[in-house]
């Protein structure tokens, strides 16, 4: 341990006396001396401000005395390392000085000889100028002489081109050699031109102007002529415009030129859609076969395919179509562009042309070229996209119209200000609008489809139902029919939300990202939303409302010719769109097409409130229709009888149990489609009890009243009060979605049209009494499906009462006897 | 401005047969025929005091049977035609007859009001207006506007034009039409046309409703399916020759230009239920009364179909002179077709509604209980239809 302490110690002193040494000689280790604060205890023996005193009084009060000795000891030993250590670097530093002092001596003698020689050099200098100044004072006249005859030279070399000139341009001539032959004219036009007063040059102007001339004929007539590569006749151009050729004439020339082998590739477009007639049959097979394959589970699958295969001449489809005609018009009419705009336009700008106000007429008539030929393409264009009528592949056009959008922005670019990309971004949005209007009227007739699909499932078993129905009589009979119904309307809406969905697939290609005119803003904001949402969407929604509410119409006078479970599906159907169905298929839209509701929009509710009054329609003319199927048969049940002459009641009329039969299977038909609803509280046994107490206590003393010959008042009295006291009913009102409110409205109608039948009637004692069986035959089994059985009662009240005003002799019958005979029929 | 409260009358009996006594002009009478199986009939003269808001009545008995309908003769305030139901042996037969009311009904009345009911004076047949071969007469119209002397009947599938003569007592059959078809086919309702001179007749049975000119005695026009259900009643407008308003059992009031009988002018579907009477106002024909069995009485104002689709003409022209713009503004707005106003006042199916003779602002309803109700055209309406 000691000798490790010792160790340290050791480097430490050292360093220490080191930095001692640098602290005398003014170096600052790297600065890093300076930074560090100087210790200030005075006890630091290496420190500024040590004081032996202290430091011995430290000591001297800390250590022990062995301490001390080896403290002295130490002490001695440093001191005397630190001796030897400056005895050395003074001897060092003294050889180094001495070496410095030989060095400067010997400088100084050589500076001495080096200012010697300078001088020498200067004298040199100036005795050669001396010199110079006199050989180009002796010079000077023959640099003159020689300048002129090198003047002289050149333009004896000029005057021999001069002379040359029509030699050598008739060999360029000779050898075709054109452009030669203009730009050694074109240098020597100036010249010859000034020098015209002169006979020689004029005879030389002549000559060149005569050949010239037939050089410009010459290159006219290349020109002319046609069949030259696009290089040849632009550089003919060129020469040409160099020899002062009137600019717009060349640019006619170049221009139909162009204009021919145009024309050839538009004729050749509309090639292919002339052979008009023949085509579309294959076409429409091919697209009708597209178009049923995406429409899941439509009833048109089963179109005769066989007609789709043999095409005999296939028509190009559109994208081949447009493919053609970006390969071959757009490309060509580019390349057109593109070199007049060199010829004509960029050159001429550079050149002393410019001043002619060429560069402005070239555009010019590019300009009106381009409109014209470019308007021609578009018409076969849109010509070709009508003929595109099938639904079926929207990918294929709308590449198409990307492609043929795409290809116009060439133009677009080498004519920035052309009308042709907003005429062509106009062609696809009409295209695209025609589009939408062609899957809205396939959604259309597509719903009308399935709507004879399902008048014709719903006549099928109805056929049958009436068949059975005949020998069995039974309720079960009615039950067969409307059994599909739930399946029905479910497949129904099914189909139609598919078709819609694909249908929205499909116009939705329109808007895709990697479309280029998808981000067109017609196509971000009005096609979404005036386009699709509402021309399409909301103005289906709009038909199938209004196309169900036609069945009302149309068939309101004549009854049967819709069936009514039709009618009752189409309720329900409108009912569903109204609670969920239109809002969904909104919201998808607005999804799928990031509808912006910045145009006035047909809100949900709208459309809703639509469907349901839809609905409420059609729902009341189903009760209207089958409440007057049952008027019919109690109208004429009543009408063809004899009631003075008929005989003492022994059944229920037939008639009655029919009604009571068609009841319960229309019952049952509602039931499938509709909620059963509220009815006023009545107990599970009602109709036993209700009806005796109603018979005994209220039926009972208003016949007593009736037939009392003293008074005659006495029953308009008590009928009138009753009256009163009772509700207004309307027969013919709305009724609400559900099935008791929609059987009451059929039972309504019934029991009043038989209560008005009675009352045109006379009754004979029998008659009253069979129309006595009949009512409380009707009672016993109509009260279980109406919201209200009071109302049955109040109506069938009002019909026996009225049959008792209207009978000749009334006496009832016994209410026991009433009640055998119902209970026995 | 209140409009006056509707007066209510009560007879004893049912009744459905009601009409305006036609040839008086200055009174305003309504003439009831009752219904009853066991009592003796009567025809109530009702006689609305429009003053004093009151209702005066006499009794007349019919006893020849319950009255099914009633018409009074256009010329002869006194003379008047009903078809009644005889019921003798078990049976029920349909008659039609020509009555003249007793001269002195009136003033009986006024000597002793009160027990007029117990004492009431009866009908003097003039003439029967039935043949042993036509029976089951529906309903008898007399010549509009004419002298009392040619009256129609309608029995089963005959429609008869008889001639009175000698003071209506002798009655011949001048010309019959007979409707022929598959079926039993009987005439439910028919009207005279009072237009054309009086030559044309249309009638309804079932659905259909046919035209017939009465000079021939053949058939000018068929509406085929007129309505969904039994056609109740029809009735010309009084001004334009070629309307026809027809009502039936669809709950349906639809309007007809005979010279095209394709598709109705105009359709109103107000009722709850059957109509059973449809009338034109004699003079306003943009009014239309309409009886239900829905025991409601609907007032339309059709203007749009009228003769007056634009309202008075001479309307603008006194405003313009010097009212102020919101008066014009609220003129110029023209009437639209609507209902004016529905009445309530019956419990019972109304078969019948009529327009009084004398005062074109007045009518009155008759409900099967037996009441009727006299009713006013709202003055608000009266006011914009005569300014």
């Amino acid at each position: 341990m000691d000798a490790e302490g010792s160790v340290s110690d050791e480097s430490g002193k050292r360093r220490r006396v080191h930095g001692m040494l640098k602290l005398y000689y003014g170096l600052n280790e790297e600065g890093k001396a300076r930074e560090q604060p100087q210790s200030l205890d005075p006890c630091d023996i290496n420190g500024p401000h040590f004081d032996p005193e202290l430091y011995l009084n430290k000591l001297r009060r800390e250590c022990s005395l062995s301490e001390l000795m080896d403290h002295e000891t130490c002490m001695v030993k440093q001191i005397r390392s630190l001796d030897s250590d400056m005895q050395t670097l003074v001897y060092e530093n003294y050889n180094k000085f001495i070496s410095a002092t030989d060095t400067i001596r010997k400088m100084k003698n050589d500076f001495k000889k080096m200012e010697d020689e300078m001088d020498c050099l200067s004298a040199n200098m100036a005795a050669i100028t001396d010199f110079s100044a006199s050989i180009s004072g002796t010079l000077q006249d023959q640099h003159a002489q020689i300048t002129k005859l090198s003047g002289v030279h050149t333009l004896l070399r000029k005057l021999q081109f001069l002379f040359e000139l029509p030699a050598r341009l008739n060999k360029c001539l000779e050898l075709q050699a054109y452009a030669q032959a203009v730009s050694s004219h074109r240098r020597a036009r100036c010249v010859l031109q000034q020098y015209s007063h002169l006979p020689s040059f004029k005879g030389i102007q002549d000559d060149c102007n005569a050949i010239m001339e037939k050089l410009a004929l010459e290159l006219r007539q290349k020109f002319r002529d046609g069949g030259t590569s696009a290089r040849d006749l632009s550089e003919c151009v060129e020469l040409l415009l160099q020899l002062d050729e009137p600019a717009e004439e060349l640019c006619d020339k170049f221009l139909s030129h162009a204009r021919s082998r145009l024309e050839l590739d538009l004729q050749g477009l509309e090639a292919e859609i002339k052979p008009y007639p023949p085509t579309p049959a294959p076409k429409e097979a091919a697209t009708r076969k597209s178009s049923s394959s995406t429409a899941a589970g439509s009833p048109s699958d089963n179109s005769p395919k066989t007609l789709s295969l043999p095409s005999p001449t296939p028509n190009t489809d559109i994208l081949e179509f447009i493919d053609r005609g970006c390969n071959e018009f757009i490309s060509s009419l580019c390349l057109v562009i593109t070199s007049y705009q060199e010829l004509f336009i960029k050159h001429a700008q550079t050149g002393e042309l410019a001043s002619k106000n060429i560069p402005q007429m070239a555009s010019g008539k590019l300009q009106a070229f381009v409109d014209d030929l470019v308007a021609r393409y578009f018409s076969l264009v849109e010509r070709r996209i009508q003929e595109e009528k099938g639904v079926g592949d929207n990918s294929l056009l709308v590449r198409a119209l990307d492609r043929f959008h795409r290809r116009l922005q060439a133009v677009a670019k080498l004519l920035p200000g052309s009308a042709v990309p907003n005429r062509g971004t106009e062609i696809v949005i009409r295209a695209a609008t025609e589009r939408v209007k062609q899957y809205l009227s396939a959604l259309q007739s597509f719903y009308m489809d399935s709507l004879t699909d399902v008048r014709q499932a719903l006549a099928m078993p109805r056929l049958s139902v009436a068949g059975t129905g005949a020998h069995l009589g039974g309720p079960a009979a009615g039950r067969d029919a409307p059994n599909s119904l739930p399946e029905l309307l479910s497949s129904l809406s099914a189909s139609i939300l598919n078709q819609l969905k694909s249908v929205l697939a499909s116009v939705h290609l329109f808007t895709a990202k990697d479309i280029t005119f998808s981000n067109k803003p017609y196509f971000k904001g009005e096609f979404c939303s005036q386009g699709v949402r509402e021309n399409l969407v909301v103005n289906f929604i709009r038909f199938v409302c209004q196309s169900s509410r036609q069945f009302c119409e149309s068939a309101g006078d004549k009854g049967g010719s819709t069936p009514p479970a039709l009618l009752l599906l189409l309720s329900r159907l409108c009912l569903d769109f109204e609670t969920s169905t239109i809002s969904y298929i909104l919201t998808l839209t607005d999804e799928q097409f990031l509808v912006q509701h910045q145009n006035p929009i047909t809100p949900v509710t709208t459309l809703c409130g639509e469907a349901r009054e839809a609905a409420q329609k059609l729902l009341n003319h189903y009760v209207k229709v089958q409440g007057l199927i049952i008027s019919q048969m109690l109208r004429k049940s009543v009408e063809t009888r004899d009631w003075v002459n008929t005989i003492e009641p022994r059944n229920v009329r037939a008639v009655m149990k029919r009604v009571v039969e068609d009841t319960t299977s229309i019952d049952v038909q509602v039931g499938l489609l509709y909620e059963e609803g509220v009815r006023k509280a009545h107990s599970s046994d009602s109709s036993k009890r209700t009806f005796s107490v109603y018979s005994s206590s209220r039926q009972q003393p208003r016949y007593a009243a009736s037939y009392t010959p003293s008074a005659p008042m006495d029953t308009n009295l008590l009928s009138n009060i009753h009256k009163l006291f009772s509700e207004r009913i309307d027969i013919f009102s709305s009724v609400e979605f559900n099935k008791v409110s929609v059987m009451t409205g059929i039972i309504k109608i019934s029991l009043k049209t038989f209560l008005e039948c009675v009352r045109l009637r006379t009754f004979g004692r029998y008659g009253l009494q069979q129309i006595q069986v009949d009512c409380h035959y009707l009672q016993m089994y109509l009260w279980r499906f109406v919201s209200d059985e009071n109302l049955v009662h109040f109506l069938l009240d009002e019909i026996v009462g009225s049959s008792a005003h209207r009978c000749l002799d009334p006496s009832p019958m016994e209410q026991s006897v009433i009640e055998v005979i119902c209970e026995r029929g | 401005m209140e409009d006056d409260a509707p007066v209510i009358y009560g007879l004893e009996f049912q009744a459905r047969a009601l009409t305006a006594q036609t040839a008086e002009t200055d009174a305003i009478r309504f003439l009831v025929g009752t219904q009853s199986l066991k009592f003796d009939n009567q025809i109530h003269i009702i006689d609305f005091d429009d003053e004093n808001n009151i209702i005066n009545k006499n009794v007349l008995l019919h006893q020849a049977g319950e009255i099914w309908h009633i018409a009074a003769s256009p010329a002869d305030k006194a003379v008047l035609t009903t078809c009644y139901n005889k019921t003798s042996d078990s049976r029920v037969v349909s008659c039609a007859a020509v009555w003249r009311m007793p001269c002195d009904w009136d003033s009986g009345s006024h000597e002793s009001p009160d027990d007029s009911a117990h004492n009431p004076q009866t009908l003097e047949l003039l003439c029967h207006l039935d043949d042993s071969a036509h029976r089951n007469t529906a309903c008898v119209l007399w010549e509009p506007m004419g002298d009392g002397n040619r009256v129609i009947s309608l029995a089963d599938n005959h429609a008869l034009l008889w001639d009175l003569q000698e003071s209506s007592t002798q009655a011949t059959v001048s010309s019959t039409a007979t409707l022929e078809g598959k079926g039993q086919l009987k005439f439910t309702s028919g009207k005279w046309s009072p237009h054309h001179n009086c030559s044309q007749l249309a009638t309804a049975n079932d659905t259909t409703i046919r035209g017939w000119d009465l000079r021939t005695m053949s058939q000018i026009y068929c509406i085929e399916n007129a309505h969904g259900q039994l056609v109740r009643d029809l009735d010309f407008n009084p001004n334009r020759q070629y309307y026809l308003a027809s009502c039936g059992d669809d709950c349906k009031v639809k309007f007809w230009d005979v010279r095209n009988v394709q598709e109705p002018v105009k359709v109103l579907e107000d009722h709850s239920h059957w109509v059973w009477s449809v009338r034109y106002n004699h003079s306003h024909d943009q009014l239309v009364l309409t009886a239900s069995s829905d025991s409601r009485l609907i007032l339309s104002n059709m203007v749009s179909i009228s003769s007056e689709p634009f309202g008075h003409l001479v309307d603008d022209e006194e405003l313009s002179e010097g009212e102020d713009n919101h008066q014009e503004d609220k003129s110029k707005e023209p009437l639209k077709d609507s209902v004016v106003s529905t009445y309530e006042e019956h419990e019972d199916s109304v078969y019948a509604a009529e327009w009084s003779s004398a005062d074109p602002w007045l009518f009155a309803s008759l409900s099967y209980d037996g009441r009727l109700v006299i009713n006013r055209v709202p003055r608000a309406l009266k006011y914009r239809i005569l300014l």
